[in-house]
């Protein structure tokens, strides 16, 4: 093993830890602000399989943060069911179904017209769920009632006690297991072929891989990981309403991925994290956060393409 | 008869690239295309595999009427080509722009969460072809920051990865030194043999390439084939000599000596 992949694993697994031991020694409330972080995370990862692994800048992905968030309100207002579980696996099936929909619409097109496509979807679930109220509870939302974990009951704890501790672990568990199971994808012959898409899509089509077919189906799978970020995204609020949906989620997402570096596995997770505790930072200090994310986005877009990861990359040569 | 087109037509507007062609190439074959600029040979090529729908004509490969079916299907049929412009894939190594073409070959990509190094199939045919084409020493380097003649040789190596039956080559050698022009053309021969392609197609501006390479020769000119035959056939053709090879050149000794 290489010098460079040693140093990885060690940073990994230092990670791991810290998130481990997060619960224990930090105070509830950057305990608490971890639980965003988690759910983006799970975002991200199926985000950056589209783009960057396919080539693709999805400008609409809040749609199926949203369409996670609103199946797990749903669930647990609509029905009686409040295992996590299920509306965990709601939100991945519903997820994948409007990104078959959507994504079969989309995926025919590329670069400015692709975004545009998937902005406008975006935009049309929004005001769906603005104007539906029956359904959807219009611009008020839903609530989130408090979900099973693992099929246990955990309404008597106090709400700290329950997000900082049981459903904390339970996100770090999802997450641990999304970024595994993407881990694979993109190492699998599937991953490869959407980097030659990514690439070059006339010389991979001229290899015999439809790239139409691949490109669809990097949709759905990061719909999926969307979908099931906004289900985790849900119980910490105890509300999802429709600016989850709104177009400035999705640019978020974006940019979370670029601020982490959308060339390297882990640069999204990393842009997540740094993004929900930098935003936390500047909210404390000034009012006008966009201000600042807007210079500091400026910035990385002209001097650092790569984002976080690249910086390091480059320290390290 | 492994590829035949009739008649072909194809059209930018106005303008008419192909103006009824027609073309055989037969078991064994390594046919070049020739022409001057603008006679309509990628078009040609184009149309072949299926990049470019003809306005009129028809195409079998393999007794198969293959218009408009798309260069993805056309791959899998056992149709493969490299490109006038090198075609690469920049962030890839050379080592998994051949996988990635083994993985085509094989139906492979849909496999979402099988492990790429732990394929041992795909592994050693991406390997072999590398081998194949002298790129096993560099195979993890990327192919941007590969040198233009091994570009180019990655390119035409992806298609033979794929194990084709025949394979169509846009300018094999074009932006190579003279000295690379031949290594290309020779490790293309011995792969050829290797892989036990049937036939080769090629678009060639070196008509020493042409000449020492070829079975047969089309010239394209206006759209329209000119002439169609062996070397020694199309080299005594004066049309040919006028509009395609060009006179001022002396001929050189090797080319006296293979007449």
């Amino acid at each position: 093993m290489t010098g460079r992949a040693m140093a990885g694993r060690a940073i990994l697994a230092a990670a791991g830890l810290a998130a481990l031991l997060v619960p224990l020694v930090a105070p509830a409330y950057y305990v608490l602000l971890m639980l965003p972080f988690m759910a983006y995370a799970v975002v991200l990862l199926g985000l950056n399989l589209l783009f960057g692994y396919t080539g693709l800048v999805s400008f609409g992905h809040a749609l199926f943060i949203a369409v996670g968030a609103y199946a797990g309100a749903f669930l647990t207002t609509h029905t009686r069911l409040r295992s996590f579980e299920v509306m965990l696996v709601a939100a991945a099936g519903l997820g994948a179904a409007a990104a078959a929909l959507v994504g079969a619409l989309c995926v025919r097109h590329v670069k400015i017209y692709f975004g545009m496509l998937t902005l406008a979807f975006g935009m049309v679930f929004y005001t769906f769920l603005l104007k539906f109220y029956r359904l959807t509870g219009g611009d008020e939302g839903m609530r989130v009632l408090r979900p099973h974990l693992l099929g246990v009951d955990l309404d008597a704890m106090p709400k700290t006690d329950y997000l900082a501790g049981p459903y904390y672990y339970y996100c770090l568990a999802v997450l641990v297991l999304a970024t595994l199971l993407m881990w694979r994808i993109v190492h699998s012959p599937f991953g490869l072929c959407l980097r030659t898409i990514r690439d070059n899509p006339a010389k991979a089509e001229a290899l015999g891989l439809g790239v139409t077919r691949y490109r669809w189906h990097a949709f759905v799978i990061s719909a999926v990981y969307a979908a099931v970020g906004g289900a985790l995204l849900g119980p910490p609020t105890g509300n999802v309403d429709p600016t989850l949906a709104y177009w400035t989620q999705s640019g978020n997402i974006v940019f979370m991925t670029l601020l982490g570096g959308f060339a390297s596995f882990f640069g999204p997770i990393l842009g997540a994290f740094v993004f929900i505790f930098l935003q936390d930072l500047v909210m404390s200090v000034v009012p006008y956060w966009r201000l600042i994310f807007g210079a500091i986005l400026a910035v990385i877009v002209i001097f650092a393409p790569g984002g976080l990861m690249g910086l390091f990359a480059r320290a390290r040569p | 008869m492994i590829l035949e087109a009739r008649d072909l037509t194809a059209s930018y507007g106005a303008f008419r690239a192909l103006d009824g062609v027609s073309l055989a190439v037969d078991e064994g074959e390594c046919v070049s295309i020739i022409g001057p600029n603008g006679a309509g040979k990628s078009t040609l090529i184009n149309v072949l595999t299926g990049v470019l729908r003809p306005t009129g004509g028809s195409i079998r490969f393999k007794g198969r009427d293959i218009r408009g079916v798309g260069p993805v299907a056309l791959a899998r049929l056992g149709m493969a080509r490299s490109f006038q412009l090198v075609h690469i894939f920049p962030d890839l190594t050379i080592i998994e722009t051949l996988q990635a073409a083994v993985v085509s070959r094989l139906g492979r990509g849909t496999r979402l969460f099988a492990s790429l190094a732990g394929d041992r199939e795909v592994q050693a045919g991406a390997l072999e072809v590398a081998e194949l084409f002298g790129l096993a020493d560099k195979r993890h380097a990327l192919a941007r920051h590969l040198a233009q003649g091994d570009k180019k040789l990655l390119d035409v190596a992806s298609a033979f990865a794929l194990r084709p039956e025949i394979i169509l080559l846009d300018e094999p050698t074009s932006g190579v030194s003279t000295a690379d022009k031949t290594a290309i053309m020779e490790t293309l021969v011995a792969a050829s043999r290797t892989i036990g392609l049937r036939a080769i197609v090629q678009v060639e501006h070196d008509m020493d390439i042409v000449f020492g390479y070829s079975d047969r020769i089309i010239a394209l000119h206006e759209g329209k084939v000119l002439a169609d035959g062996p070397p020694a056939r199309i080299r005594a053709d004066r049309h040919v000599v006028d509009i395609v090879i060009g006179r001022p050149r002396p001929p050189s000794p090797a080319r006296v000596a293979d007449a």
